[in-house]
C-alpha cells in the first residue's frame, strides 16, 4: 500500500505517453526536412533513455503495478484517468520506445515525399502505443488501441507501395470491426464490476457469472485474436505488411502485434478465467495451425515482405500457444517470444527495407546472390535469419523453448504437431539466406551494389545486441517479469478459493483510493 | 434580463430586417448578423444562471434553456462563419438569407425555454419556417429548379409532420386538460399506458422526428441537402438537430421514467434510422447526400440515448447531437471550400485534397473520423456516454445493433478519407483559404478534440441541466408554483 500511493514522484509514464505529442505540435512548424529528421531522431532517442528510467526504478520483486498515477477524468461516465505497469507491461514499453529511434533512422532516406507528416505521424503512433501499455483504465485502454488506427492507416495508405490503399482500408476496416465487441463489453463489464479500472475488473475476475465470462471472452478473442493476428484472422496482415513503409512494417510487427496477445495477457486471462480455462482447447488448436500454417506459407513466397509476414503469423502462434498453456514456462515464454518477434522480424523488416531501397524489388530471385557485394549486410542478415528460426544462442531460442516446455506440460501430442512448425522455420529461413547470400553464381542486374552505410549499421546493432543478450543471458528479461507472470497464473486458476486470497493483497490500485 | 438573449437576437433580426430594405447591402448585413451572434453569444453567458418563469407560466428560463441557448449563440457564430459571402445565392436576395437565418435562430431560442404547448409549436414554426425559404434561395443553374423541388419537398414534409404532431397534442390536451407541459407531466401519470397516451406521445414525437430525419420521416434529407445551396445544407444539417434534441427531452420526459411501450418504440425507430441510414450511405457517389443518409443513421444514434427514459440517457443524446453539430459543419465547410461555383461535390472531387489544402483535409478527416466514432475525437466519446446510458438499462441488443452500424459506417467515412488523402489530385488547382475560414476551422478541430478528450464537465452540465426538464430536481417546479 505504501509505495503505491498515486502521484508517487514524478508522472514518468505520462510524460512518456503525451510528450511525443508535443513533439508532433513542434515537429509541424519546423520546414526543413532535414531538420525534421533529426528533430525525431532526437527526440525518440530522449524518450528511449528515459524509459531506461523505467527499468532502473522498477522493483522486480512485486507483482503490483507501478508508477501508478490517477486521477478522475470523466466523472459522467466514472472514467479515470488510471497509468501504471506491471512487468509485463515494462517490457513491451520499452520494445516501443526502444524501436521508436530505429524506425525514423530506417526512414532517413526511405521516405522522401511529405516528411513532416510522416513523422508526426510516427509520433502520435509513439504516444498510442505506450498509452495502450500503460492504461489501468479500460476506456483509457480502449481510446489509444483505437486512436493508433488513424495514424497507421495514414501510414500504410500514403506512404506505401503500389496497392496502398487496400492495405489501408483492410487493415482499418478489420480492427475497427475487431473492437466493436470490445467496446460492447468494456461496458457490460463495467456494470457488471462497478467501474473501468483494469484491476477491479481483474479482482472481480471468478465471481462473474460463467455465461457472462463466455461472452465477454469470445467478444475480446476477435478483437485480439485479429490484432495478433490468429489463423484464420490473419488475411490482413500480409496486405498491410507487404505495402506498408519500412517504418510502418516494422511498428506494425514489433509492437501492433503485440497488442492482441498483451490483451490476451491482461483482460482475458484475469478478467474471464473460467471461460478462458472452457475455451483453451480452442485457442490451442488455432495457434498450432498457425504456427504450421504460417510456416507453410511463408516457405512458398517469393516476395521478402511477404515471407517475413508469415513468419509473424507462426511466430505468435508460439506467443499464442505459450500463454493459453497456463502455466509459467508457457507465459514467461511468451512474453520473450513477444521481445524477441519484436527484435527478430523489426530487423529482418529494416533488412528488406535496405534491399528495397537499393534494387527497388523484393523478389527472392531478383535479389539472389546480392551477399556477395554486400558482406556486411550479409553478416547481419544471417544473424537475424537465425534467430529468426530460434537458432541456440540466439533469443528466440528461448523464448521457443520456455514455450514449448510449456506446451510439454500440457499435451505431449499438440507439441508433436508443432514439430514441423519449427522445422519449417529453419527451411524458410535457410532458404531465404541461401538464395539472397550466396543464390546464383552472379547477379550482374546489380553490379557494385553498396554495403550498408554508417546509419544502417547504426540501426540494426541495437537489435543484434539483444538477439545476444536475450539469447545468452536472459536472466533479466525473466527476472523482471516473474512476479507479474505468477500473480497472473494466480489470477487464472480454476480454484476461486486459495487464488483470492492472494489477489486481494497483491492489488492496490483502487478508485476508492483517491483522495 | 433572463430575456436577454431573445431580445439581442430578435434585435438584430430587426436590424437585418432594415438593412434589407436597402439594396446591394451583402457586406453590412453580414457584418449585422455576426455582431447580432456575438452579442447574443455575451448575453447567453450573462444570463447563463438566471431561473425565471415568464408568460404566466409558458415560457421558463432555467438551466436547461440557458446552456442550449448558449449553444445556440455559439452555434449561429460558427454558421455564419461557414456561410461565408452566400455566392450561390441569388445576388438580389442576399441580405435576406441573413436576415431569415436571424429570425430562424430567435426561433430555436425560444424553443428551449418554451413549457407550454402552444408557445412550442410557434417556436417551433418560427425556427422552421425561415428555413424553407432559405432552400429555396438558391442560385438556378441551367434553367433547373431543383432548389425549388427540395424546399418544396422540405415544407410538404414539415407540415404533415406538423399537422401529425398536432394531432397528438390533442390527444395529450384531451387527456389532461392542460396544455403547459409542467401540468401536463404528473396529470399525465396515471393513465400514461392507456393506448391513448401512448398514442398522443408517439403522434407528437412525428414533428420532432420529421426535424432529426428519423427513419420514416427522414424522406426530404437527401433530396434537400442535395438541392440548397453548401451553406444552406450545413445550417439545415446541424443547428435546428440540436433544437429538436431538446423537445424531444421534453417531450419523452412525460413517459419516464419507465414506460416499456415508449422506449420500444423509440428503440425500433433508433434501429430502423441506424441501419437504414447507413447502408444507403455506402452506395452514394455525392458528399452532401452521403452526409444526409449518414444523418439519418446519426440520429438514429441519438435516439439511443431516449430508449433509456432517463437523464443520464438525454444528457448523452444532447452531448452527442452537439458534437455532431460540429462534426458535421467540419464536412460541410471542407463541401464549401471544395465546391467550384457552388456546385454538389461528389467524393472523387475531393481527390488530393491533401495537396490542395492540407488544413481543409486536415478538418475533412478530423470530422469524418470523428463521424465514424474513432477516439479520441467527440464522436466516440458521445457513442460511449450513449451506449453507457443504454446498458445501464439493460438494452444490450440495442447496443450491439449499434456497434454492428458503426462498423458498417467506418467504410463509407473511409471513402472519404481515401479520396481525400491517398489520391493525387490530378489537375486540381490548390484552394486559397480566407481567414474566417481558417479560424472556422481551427475551431472545429479544436472544439471535436477538445469535447473528446474532456468531455467531463459539458457531461455533467448537460446532466443537471436535463434534471431542470426531466423534474428530478424540485426547484424548477416549486418556481412554478411560486410564480402562480
Amino acid at each position: 500500500m505504501t509505495n503505491l500511493s498515486p502521484n508517487e514522484s514524478f508522472p514518468l509514464l505520462s510524460i512518456l505517453i503525451f510528450s511525443p505529442l508535443l513533439a508532433a505540435a513542434i515537429a509541424a512548424f519546423i520546414r526543413s526536412e532535414n531538420l525534421l529528421r533529426w528533430w525525431t531522431l532526437a527526440f525518440t532517442s530522449a524518450a528511449a533513455i528515459l524509459s531506461l528510467g523505467l527499468w532502473r526504478q522498477f522493483d522486480p520483486d512485486t507483482a503490483k503495478f507501478q508508477f501508478v498515477e490517477l486521477s478522475h477524468w470523466i466523472p459522467f461516465l466514472k472514467v479515470d484517468y488510471a497509468v501504471g505497469i506491471d512487468g509485463i507491461s515494462l517490457m513491451l514499453v520499452l520494445l516501443t520506445t526502444l524501436i521508436m529511434p530505429l524506425c525514423v533512422l530506417c526512414s532517413w532516406r526511405y521516405i522522401q515525399t511529405r516528411v513532416k507528416e510522416f513523422m508526426i505521424c510516427l509520433l502520435i503512433m509513439e504516444t498510442a502505443m505506450v498509452g495502450v501499455f500503460c492504461a489501468m483504465d479500460f476506456v483509457l485502454f480502449f481510446i489509444f488501441w483505437e486512436a493508433m488506427l488513424i495514424p497507421m492507416a495514414l501510414l500504410i495508405g500514403i506512404w506505401g507501395g503500389p496497392r496502398k490503399i487496400y492495405a489501408s482500408l483492410k487493415f482499418f476496416i478489420y480492427t475497427m470491426s475487431g473492437s466493436i465487441f470490445l467496446l460492447v463489453a468494456i461496458i457490460a463489464l463495467r456494470y457488471q464490476v462497478g467501474s473501468f479500472s483494469i484491476p477491479d475488473m481483474m479482482r472481480a475476475g471468478h465471481s462473474l457469472p460463467l455465461g457472462f465470462q463466455y461472452w465477454v471472452f469470445l467478444a475480446f478473442f476477435i478483437s485480439f485474436a485479429i490484432k495478433v493476428p490468429m489463423f484464420p484472422f490473419h488475411t490482413w496482415l500480409p496486405a498491410a505488411h507487404v505495402e506498408a513503409p519500412t517504418a510502418g512494417s516494422v511498428l506494425l510487427a514489433s509492437v501492433l502485434l503485440k497488442m492482441g496477445t498483451y490483451g490476451f495477457l491482461r483482460f482475458s486471462l484475469p478478467i474471464t478465467p473460467d471461460a478462458t480455462h472452457f475455451f483453451t482447447p480452442y485457442v490451442l488448436g488455432l495457434s498450432v495451425i498457425a504456427i504450421v500454417y504460417g510456416g507453410l506459407t511463408a516457405l512458398a513466397q517469393t516476395d521478402l515482405k511477404k515471407l517475413v509476414a508469415y513468419s509473424s503469423v507462426a511466430h505468435m502462434g508460439f506467443a499464442t500457444l505459450g500463454i493459453f498453456a497456463l502455466n509459467t514456462f508457457g507465459i514467461q515464454g511468451a512474453v520473450l517470444v513477444m521481445i524477441n518477434h519484436g527484435v527478430t522480424t523489426g530487423a529482418l523488416f529494416i533488412m528488406v527495407g535496405i534491399i528495397y531501397e537499393r534494387l527497388h524489388t523484393r523478389d527472392l530471385g531478383e535479389t539472389a546472390g546480392i551477399g556477395r557485394t554486400m558482406p556486411i549486410f550479409s553478416l547481419f542478415a544471417g544473424v537475424f535469419a537465425l534467430s529468426s528460426l530460434a537458432f541456440p544462442g540466439t533469443n528466440s531460442f528461448i523464448g521457443e523453448f520456455l514455450v514449448m516446455s510449456g506446451g510439454f506440460a500440457v499435451s505431449k501430442g499438440m507439441m508433436i504437431c508443432v514439430v514441423p512448425g519449427v522445422v519449417l522455420a529453419a527451411a524458410y529461413m535457410l532458404r531465404m539466406l541461401q538464395k539472397i547470400a550466396y543464390g546464383g553464381t552472379h547477379n550482374p542486374v546489380y553490379p557494385g551494389l553498396k554495403d550498408l552505410g554508417f546509419r544502417e549499421i547504426i540501426t540494426l546493432t541495437p537489435l543484434l545486441v539483444f538477439v545476444f543478450w536475450i539469447g545468452l543471458h536472459p536472466e533479466p528479461f525473466t527476472r523482471v517479469m516473474e512476479k507479474s507472470v505468477q500473480n497472473l497464473l494466480e489470477q487464472t486458476r480454476q480454484a476461486p478459493a486459495v487464488a483470492s486470497v492472494v489477489r486481494a493483497s497483491s492489488f492496490e490500485l483502487r478508485t476508492s483510493d483517491l483522495p | 434580463m433572463a430575456f436577454l438573449p431573445e431580445m439581442v437576437l430578435l434585435a438584430g433580426a430587426l436590424a437585418l430586417f432594415l438593412v434589407t430594405l436597402g439594396e446591394g447591402r451583402v457586406r453590412q448585413a453580414r457584418t449585422v448578423a455576426l455582431i447580432s451572434s456575438v452579442a447574443a453569444i455575451i448575453a447567453c453567458i450573462l444570463s447563463l444562471w438566471e431561473n425565471a418563469t415568464l408568460f404566466s407560466g409558458a415560457y421558463r428560463v432555467d438551466q436547461f434553456s440557458q446552456v442550449l441557448k448558449l449553444v445556440f449563440g455559439c452555434g449561429f457564430t460558427l454558421v455564419l462563419l461557414l456561410i461565408g459571402n452566400l455566392d450561390d445565392i441569388r445576388d438580389d436576395i442576399r441580405p435576406e438569407y441573413f436576415f431569415f437565418l436571424a429570425l430562424s435562430m430567435v426561433g430555436l431560442t425560444m424553443l428551449v425555454s418554451c413549457v407550454d404547448i402552444i408557445t412550442l409549436v410557434v417556436s417551433l414554426e418560427v425556427s422552421a419556417f425561415p428555413l424553407y425559404f432559405l432552400v429555396a434561395m438558391r442560385r438556378e443553374r441551367k434553367g433547373q429548379k431543383s432548389q425549388m423541388e427540395s424546399a418544396i419537398k422540405y415544407i410538404m414534409f414539415g407540415v404533415a409532420a406538423n399537422g401529425v404532431m398536432f394531432f397528438g397534442m390533442s390527444y395529450l390536451f384531451g387527456l389532461t386538460g392542460t396544455t403547459s407541459l409542467t401540468e401536463m407531466m404528473p396529470r399525465l401519470q396515471p393513465v400514461i399506458h392507456s393506448p391513448l397516451a401512448i398514442a398522443g406521445l408517439g403522434l407528437t414525437f412525428c414533428g420532432i422526428y420529421y426535424k432529426l430525419a428519423v427513419f420514416p420521416f427522414h424522406f426530404w434529407t437527401p433530396d434537400v441537402y442535395q438541392g440548397a445551396s453548401n451553406e444552406t445544407a450545413g445550417l439545415v444539417a446541424s443547428l435546428p438537430k440540436i433544437g429538436a434534441i431538446a423537445v424531444l427531452v421534453r417531450f419523452v420526459s412525460l413517459a419516464s421514467p419507465d414506460n416499456h411501450t415508449v422506449a420500444i418504440m423509440l428503440a425500433i425507430l433508433a434501429t430502423a434510422s441506424m441501419f437504414y441510414g447507413n447502408l444507403i450511405a455506402l452506395v452514394q457517389k455525392d458528399f452532401k447526400r452521403l452526409l444526409g443518409f449518414s444523418g439519418i443513421a446519426h440520429a438514429g444514434y441519438a435516439l439511443i440515448g431516449f430508449v433509456t427514459l432517463d437523464q443520464m440517457g438525454y444528457a448523452a443524446a444532447l452531448y452527442y447531437i452537439i458534437g455532431y453539430f460540429l462534426m458535421v459543419l467540419a464536412c460541410f465547410i471542407v463541401i464549401c471550400k471544395v465546391s467550384r461555383d457552388g456546385t454538389n461535390v461528389s467524393i472523387d472531387e475531393l481527390a488530393g485534397l491533401h495537396r490542395r489544402s492540407p488544413l481543409l483535409a486536415l478538418t475533412l478527416v478530423v470530422g469524418v473520423f470523428a463521424l465514424a466514432g474513432i477516439p479520441p475525437f467527440v464522436g466516440f466519446m458521445g457513442k460511449l456516454s450513449l451506449l453507457s446510458a443504454a446498458l445501464s438499462k439493460g438494452h444490450l441488443c440495442l447496443v450491439i445493433i449499434a456497434m454492428i452500424n458503426a462498423a458498417i459506417a467506418v467504410y463509407y467515412y473511409l471513402c472519404v478519407v481515401r479520396e481525400a488523402c491517398f489520391r493525387d489530385p490530378g489537375d486540381r488547382l490548390p484552394i486559397r483559404l480566407d481567414w474566417p475560414t481558417r479560424v472556422l476551422c481551427v475551431l472545429l478541430i479544436g472544439g471535436i478534440l477538445a469535447l473528446g478528450v474532456f468531455p467531463g464537465r459539458v457531461l455533467d452540465t448537460l446532466s443537471t441541466s436535463v434534471a431542470c426538464v426531466t423534474g428530478g430536481q424540485a426547484p424548477a417546479a416549486s418556481a412554478v408554483a411560486d410564480a402562480r
